[in-house]
């Protein structure tokens, strides 16, 4: 017998029985909020672990993004570009100053500029999560999984509109308890740890700083 | 927990007692999280619904634990993730070697997964001539000086800053002295994100395994679970044949209740949720994924209607954070890789209530452990379970070495006990003999002894409750 069948005969020998109790999710569902207020909370939860935002309109988004890499002085982004939001962000782009880098080609090519030669990277989300603060990101072709996690700081695009209020609801409005991309995640604030002595510390392996371009 | 390893919880607990510096430093840091997990759950109606729903979910689970592994595999399958199983640990290092020695794998780094340390993964493939590195910054710190984790979420837990600072100064190279947590830190980021940019394949464990979807869910706030997990060209997911959860709905709650009980934290950092290796047109991502279902044991945890409960944790550490006994001896002195009460009620059942029968006396049952699990495991019901399964063996049993703790002396205290409770003149007798000669047994005579190192020796009144019931004309005494 495979060791597979060995560990599913055993555990249908035992035969479980009883009623499976009843699961209810009023807890969850019944919190919500006004639009105002989902951003505000969003905001404040973010806040709160080191999260930094940059307001802007529809239309001047890319402007705000271009404002902040050169007040930064960051000397790359890195981004999508075969999105709306980036053809928008390379519309908008100045002909001289920092570089926009297109993540266009596969990891391997370009492994080592990513690690040591991207100063920032910029993605689009699929919304937030009000309750706890959050981002909802579904990497895939368009914008790689990479492109949040290894350049130190992270530009995440964020439309106050698709701010959800629980986890449990994006999960169904997104329809992903019915199937996922095959990378989806949450991701609340820039990488950090307490392992020293529970001490805060910023930046261990992921992005140093997150910044949220909140468009209203 | 290496075979050869002694194992003696009286020697191990009385030595971390006399150690005022590990004392100091879990009292700091499980004050910190008791303040913290309160912090985020302020609303006591709120907390009591979200468990119910939480311990509703795991228990329905468990219900269905076989078809939910059965469907699990098919839902991976199906996304391209290669599942594996292994009875034993031995089985399971043995598969990832496989794996690794397949595509000429030479180092791994992983992201924290506590069933490779009940594997004893790092050590083995050491052994296999393949790197095997830490990447969680705790797991990091204590790989360096060749310790186990003191506790599931917090695994360095038990140092303060001044010793991480000697270790990183010794043996890190080209490292200067520094206290500063935010330097440290800096320090294990430039020689992790090589690590990273190097590995032929990242390791991680699970936090839930939906059966539904197929996905594996990686809980994390530092970031090393994401790298360890899609910058490599293979990721290998390692989990506990209990992890299974039958639907993403169920997750949100349960993500909840973990991260605030943990860390108390409302949302971790990072919540990753994969479904699958690099799809047709992505840049990145592993090209392989592989996840290895462990047993263990748990199978047999599994047979028992009662003690299947110890399969619903999720693994928050809340109990130990709360546990009185956790914060005076610390993680290690469980000799354990799951310390603190659920580790108490998990170790025994795993490795031999024979041999592991102290743990499930480690406690005082206070029952804060019990208060405090977000997926409602009665603990101290099963802590006493465990105390009566270690002593003595009944019928039909399926826990592993029932009654192999049985001890002579014990039961003839108990029969002589129960034949003097049942003959009134013995008893009047034992009585008359307790309140006149109390004083002349010496501190020191056997079996008082144990209770008179630490404690005073009990004061006898001048007569029995039954002489002075007499005395005072109370009828039929």
């Amino acid at each position: 017998m495979s060791e597979r069948d060995a560990i599913l005969a055993e555990l249908r020998a035992a035969r479980p029985e009883g009623e499976a109790p009843a699961r209810d999710f009023a807890v969850i569902e019944e919190k919500r909020w006004d639009p105002a207020e989902r951003t505000a909370r969003l905001m404040r939860g973010m806040s709160a672990v080191k999260t930094e935002f940059l307001e802007a309109g529809p239309s001047d988004w890319p402007r705000a993004v271009v404002d902040f890499v050169r007040r930064e002085r960051l000397d790359s982004l890195l981004y999508g570009p075969a999105t709306a939001e980036g053809r928008a962000l390379a519309a908008a782009w100045p002909g001289e100053g920092p570089r926009l880098a297109p993540y266009d080609r596969p990891v391997e090519t370009f492994k080592r500029e990513l690690f040591d030669g991207i100063a920032a990277g910029f993605t689009t989300t699929l919304g937030g999560i009000a309750e706890t603060g959050g981002l909802l990101l579904a990497p895939g072709p368009a914008e790689p999984r990479l492109l949040s996690l290894v350049p130190p700081v992270h530009l995440a695009l964020l439309r106050a509109d698709r701010i959800f209020d629980t986890l449990l609801q994006a999960f169904r409005e997104l329809g992903w308890n019915r199937g996922l991309p095959a990378n989806a995640l949450v991701i609340s604030g820039p990488s950090k740890t307490a392992d020293i002595e529970q001490t805060l510390a910023y930046g261990v392996h992921g992005p140093k700083r997150l910044i949220v371009v909140l468009v209203r | 927990m290496p075979a050869e390893m002694e194992i003696d919880f009286l020697a191990s607990s009385t030595r971390a007692l006399g150690d005022p510096q590990l004392r100091r430093n879990f009292r700091r840091a499980m004050d910190g999280l008791l303040a913290k997990r309160a912090a985020v759950f302020p609303d006591p109606a709120e907390w009591t619904r979200l468990r119910a729903l939480g311990g509703a979910i795991r228990a329905k689970n468990l219900l269905k634990l076989p078809e939910l592994l059965e469907q699990l595999e098919r839902s991976l399958t199906k996304n391209g993730i290669t599942v594996h199983w292994a009875r034993t640990t031995a089985q399971a290092n043995r598969k990832v070697l496989e794996l690794l020695r397949a595509r000429g794998v030479t180092a791994l780094v992983k992201g924290k997964s506590m069933v490779s340390e009940e594997m004893g993964l790092n050590h083995f493939l050491q052994e296999h001539g393949i790197e095997s590195l830490e990447s969680d910054l705790g797991e990091y710190i204590i790989q360096l000086d060749g310790e186990m984790p003191s506790h599931i979420i917090m695994p360095a837990i038990h140092k303060n800053k001044d010793q991480i600072a000697r270790t990183f100064s010794q043996k890190i190279k080209d490292a200067k002295y520094t206290e500063e947590v935010d330097e440290l830190t800096a320090m294990a980021r430039a020689v992790l994100r090589r690590k990273f940019f190097e590995a032929g394949a990242g390791l991680s464990g699970v936090n839930f395994a939906v059966a539904e979807t197929g996905t594996l869910c990686l809980v994390e706030n530092e970031g090393n679970g994401r790298m360890s997990t899609h910058v490599p060209p293979l990721h290998i997911a390692l989990m506990g044949l209990e992890k299974v959860v039958e639907s993403l709905e169920e997750v949100a709650p349960l993500y909840s209740l973990l991260t605030r009980s943990a860390t108390g934290q409302a949302i971790s950092t990072y919540f990753n949720l994969i479904s699958g290796p690099r799809a047709g047109g992505e840049q990145d991502g592993p090209r392989e994924v592989h996840l290895v279902i462990l047993d263990n044991g748990r199978a047999r945890i599994f047979q028992d209607p009662e003690l299947r409960a110890t399969l619903a944790c999720i693994r928050c550490g809340a109990c130990m954070n709360h546990c009185p006994v956790y914060t005076r001896i610390g993680g290690h002195a469980y000799e354990a890789v799951y310390p603190g009460p659920i580790g108490s009620i998990l170790t025994p059942q795993v490795e031999g209530v024979g041999l592991r029968h102290e743990l499930p006396h480690a406690s005082s049952l206070c029952g804060a452990c019990a208060e405090v699990c977000p997926v409602q495991i009665p603990i101290t019901h099963l802590l006493i379970r465990l105390r009566r399964e270690a002593s003595h063996r009944t019928a039909g049993t399926t826990v592993l070495e029932a009654g192999e703790a049985r001890s002579r002396l014990e039961d003839l205290a108990w029969s002589v006990w129960g034949w003097v409770l049942s003959h009134p003149a013995a008893y009047r007798l034992s009585a008359w003999c307790a309140t006149r000669f109390w004083r002349l047994l010496p501190e020191g005579a056997p079996v008082l002894a144990a209770w008179t190192r630490s404690r005073a020796k009990p004061r006898a009144a001048g007569q029995s409750l039954q002489e002075r019931a007499r005395a005072k004309g109370v009828p039929h005494v």
